[in-house]
């Protein structure tokens, strides 16, 4: 290593003040300390040590808590083309073949978000005059696990740049930001590229192949809503959707696993529930978002039930874990901490009303079969508002204690 | 109604009457550190000079020395004063020669640096018996502790500056335990001072209307030199650090609201005062630990205020077998949280009673922000921080700041450091904006640096939080 270090102090002087690449700084600095943590020594006042965690640590946790996802969704993406192609039933059958073209498909994403958001990263730290946010580790494998394998690779990388730019970079970077900057990449798809992120065509790949007779690529979240507004149960619908390519395809179990059409890394419940694992267990994340964040669309679901004036309505609440991107969104996505409320009661509220809101939209709202996204978002504007009371009560509790 | 409190006091045992409180706190963190000193007394070679550093008084605003090079002094004689306070005398904890008056950019001053006389003579001031000390008026116990030196032990809260003798405070309190890293323990540094320590409780008694509070260690037994303590009430309290800062025990005894004043002071100041009126003299002998895992004897030894450091840290330095090149020393005047780096002969801090010796940082590490380790300590256990599967290893840590400073993205870790109804990173961000309004109704009154030093330590973006607290509380003081 020392011979990569004696490169990096040749080159440093290049980059500092009077030196000839003064302006590329931090693009040399963001490579320097990935390679090399720096050698800064704490001040002569305050604390003469401190803790390892640095931000760079913090973020490329998030990132392996959701490698499973990944690996799922690449398998899964591989594995939905082979089902609605009619090639094989078993789900480890092809088992290279599947991999294979998932990984054709989903890899080219990952590269373009990191690559796109990257570039804008570097740019605006080259000339704001700060140093690359580590944020965008993470911010750079969200993006392709919220859009379908099908996205076309343009899309992706206009997304990333518009997320990167105006939900990040225009509010000061990483830390900033008021709207979580992977959900604002896939809201900016959903509402300029309806096409491609939305519908029954764009969930599962089918390349040059045509899919067996009697196939519907319908997630199960819209085939759930066709259920309530036709008055079939949901369960019923559920169970006989898509006999063509094997029955059971949205039972419960099969929701659960992750088995299913859906975007790249949000179909598997379980996968979510692994990245919450290492999140929660490394502190990374709020548990309390994330319990409440479940127990808040629980909680509506079973209110739904009491109501139930349509069979949507009646269908149970658990099922709302499973369906859609509800648990990616909220061990993922509503867990962002900058997004999130900050104060510890504030991340109940948050969380919880994020779960409730997911389900509301999803049951009444006849535009959007998902509420998961824009749960999040809304969320996230009205996280300051939460805050604001939480710190007010702390306020409150001081002033009353002066004048007691 | 008088005559019945009265008559309480002598039925009911003194414990019962008072309202003792027990605090348990569970939000915290102790840093484990190598190098904790041995429970024993060393003779090392006595200093030569001494030194009195302005820099070390909060608060002290328009510093004017008394003396000039070349004056002798004895040990009490007063050398500096502020204008803006200039009751309170500075005085020279040695008797000796004034050699250098150190000033920096500016004109600030430094140091005044006196070289020791080889047998200690002293000023002298009024003399009492124990007996007599009862009948010692208010007024003469602040004019007897203004003139003899060490009234600059009393510290105000809020601001953490050098209390105004005009005040009146509304309560008095001493931190009994210091749970900071590798803190000496007072049962070794102020051994045999009991009766000055109760003399200094009696004096203290007189400046206050209110209660003067001594907070102890709930989790340990109560050292001789507090045990049998009047004229104080004893609270206890437990948990990890920061239990020991007395700002936290304020805020759970009797919180500082905004236009209160509040006095604090460490048991080695307490006993100080004892001296004073017993003994007649201005005595700045303390016992001091020398810690840290560079320290060779890690232990004890007697010195005075502001003395320098060279015997103590010249020859007693340990190499360190594993790396080739030895990294530098880094001697640190105070605990590694809260303390300041000072050369290795440069001068221990007035308000100090260790010096820790820790290796510098100064290297590059190959991915440094990935690799697992268990060797470097963390209150994190993000991606490969492993120090928590070892809870009861005393940590070998250098001065590497281990990443670079970031805007705030982590929340709830403050939070959970913090044993206060306190919101530590919406105070910081109403410092940095100074909101003035924000800061008061967050509680800037009620925290000083070393209050939220753990989370400077915890911090995953490397805020230098004890500056920004400094910062607000000097806002709000001088504006």
């Amino acid at each position: 290593m020392k011979f990569l270090r004696d490169l990096l102090d040749k080159q440093k002087p290049l980059f500092h003040k009077g030196g000839k690449l003064e302006n590329l700084y931090y693009a040399f600095e963001a490579g320097e300390t990935f390679l090399f943590s720096p050698n800064h020594t704490n001040g002569i006042k305050g604390a003469q040590v401190k803790d390892a965690i640095d931000l760079k640590r913090m973020m490329i946790t998030v990132v392996i808590a959701m490698i499973p996802c990944l690996l799922f969704g690449i398998y899964n993406t591989g594995h939905q083309h082979f089902l609605a192609t009619g090639q094989t039933a078993g789900l480890w059958d092809n088992f290279a073949d599947k991999a294979i073209l998932g990984l054709t498909l989903v890899l080219p994403i990952v590269i373009v978000a990191y690559a796109a958001g990257g570039l804008v990263e570097a740019a605006f730290a080259v000339i704001r005059k700060h140093p690359i946010n580590e944020g965008f580790l993470v911010t750079g494998m969200l993006i392709p696990l919220v859009v379908p394998a099908t996205m076309p690779l343009w899309q992706v990388a206009l997304a990333t740049i518009f997320a990167v730019v105006i939900a990040k970079e225009v509010f000061g970077g990483t830390g900033m930001n008021i709207l979580n900057v992977a959900m604002t990449a896939r809201a900016f798809l959903y509402f300029a590229y309806p096409a491609q992120i939305s519908g029954d065509q764009v969930w599962t790949y089918l390349g040059d192949k045509t899919a067996v007779d009697g196939f519907s690529g319908a997630t199960a979240l819209a085939v759930a809503y066709t259920a309530g507004v036709e008055g079939e149960t949901v369960n019923a619908a559920l169970s006989s959707h898509n006999s063509a390519i094997g029955s059971g395809l949205y039972e419960f179990a099969n929701l659960f696993m992750g088995w299913i059409p859906g975007s790249i890394g949000e179909t598997s419940t379980l996968m979510a529930l692994i990245g919450a694992a290492i999140l929660v267990g490394t502190g990374v994340a709020s548990w309390k978002i994330i319990v409440s964040g479940f127990a808040g669309a629980y909680i509506m679901g079973f209110i739904m039930n009491l109501v139930a004036v349509n069979e949507y309505m009646a269908m149970g609440p658990e099922y709302h874990w499973v369906m859609g991107g509800l648990a990616f969104g909220i061990v993922f996505m509503a867990t962002d901490p900058v997004s999130a409320a900050q104060t510890e009661t504030g991340k109940w509220i948050y969380g919880l009303l994020i779960g409730v809101l997911t389900v509301i939209i999803r049951v009444t709202n006849p535009a959007y079969p998902e509420g998961i996204m824009l749960a999040v978002l809304f969320m996230n504007v009205f996280a300051p508002l939460v805050d604001y009371y939480v710190v007010k009560a702390n306020k409150k509790r001081r002033l009353q204690r002066a004048t007691v | 109604m008088y005559f019945i409190r009265f008559e309480a006091f002598f039925k009911r045992p003194y414990s019962s009457y008072n309202m003792s409180k027990l605090v348990k706190l569970k939000k915290g963190f102790d840093i484990k550190l190598a190098g904790k000193a041995e429970k024993k007394l060393v003779e090392f070679q006595s200093a030569k000079t001494f030194a009195i550093k302005p820099t070390d008084f909060i608060g002290l605003q328009r510093p004017k020395v008394t003396v000039n090079e070349g004056d002798t002094v004895k040990a009490g004689t007063p050398i500096l004063f502020d204008k803006a306070l200039d009751q309170v005398q500075y005085v020279a904890p040695v008797s000796g020669e004034i050699v250098e008056i150190k000033r920096g950019e500016k004109r600030k001053l430094l140091e005044i640096k006196i070289l020791a006389d080889s047998e200690i003579s002293y000023e002298s001031f009024e003399k009492y018996a124990e007996s007599s000390i009862k009948s010692i008026s208010r007024e003469d116990a602040i004019a007897n502790l203004t003139k003899g030196g060490v009234w600059p032990q009393l510290i105000q809260r809020p601001f953490g500056i050098v209390a105004n003798p005009d005040d009146k405070p509304k309560a008095i309190f001493i931190s009994g335990f210091d749970t900071h890293p590798l803190a000496p323990d007072y049962a070794v540094t102020l051994k045999g001072e009991e009766k000055y320590f109760q003399t200094g409780i009696n004096i203290l008694k007189k400046l206050t209307e209110g209660t003067v509070h001594l907070n102890l260690n709930g989790n340990a037994e109560v050292p001789a030199i507090f045990a049998n303590i009047q004229n104080a009430q004893i609270n206890k309290f437990s948990g990890p650090h920061p239990a020991g800062n007395v700002g936290v025990q304020i805020h759970h005894i009797d919180a500082i609201n905004k236009g209160e004043v509040a006095w604090t002071i460490s048991p080695y100041g307490v006993s100080q005062i004892g001296k004073l009126f017993l003994e007649g003299r201005y005595d700045a002998s303390k016992t001091i630990a020398i810690t840290g895992s560079r320290a060779k004897t890690a232990a004890y030894t007697k010195t005075y205020i502001g003395a320098c450091v060279d015997p103590l840290v010249n020859g007693n330095l340990k190499e360190d077998e594993k790396s080739e090149i030895a990294p530098d020393t880094r001697v640190v005047s105070g605990n590694v949280l809260t303390g300041e780096k000072i050369n290795k002969d440069g001068y221990l801090g007035y308000y100090h009673n260790q010096i820790t010796l820790l290796p510098e940082g100064e290297y590059y590490e190959f991915l440094g922000w990935m690799k697992p380790t268990s060797e470097k300590l963390s209150y994190h256990r993000a991606l490969g921080l492993l120090s928590f599967l070892k809870p009861s290893k005393e940590f070998v840590l250098d001065t590497n700041v281990r990443g670079e400073e970031r805007a705030f993205v982590q929340t709830g870790v403050f939070e959970s450091v913090t044993p206060m109804d306190i919101l530590p990173v919406y105070l910081l961000k109403a410092i940095m904006a100074e909101d003035f309004d924000e800061m008061e109704e967050l509680g800037i009154y009620e925290i000083v640096e070393e209050d939220l030093a753990l989370c400077e330590f915890v911090d995953v973006s490397k805020h230098p939080v004890q500056e920004i607290v400094r910062k607000g509380i000097d806002l709000i003081q001088y504006s």
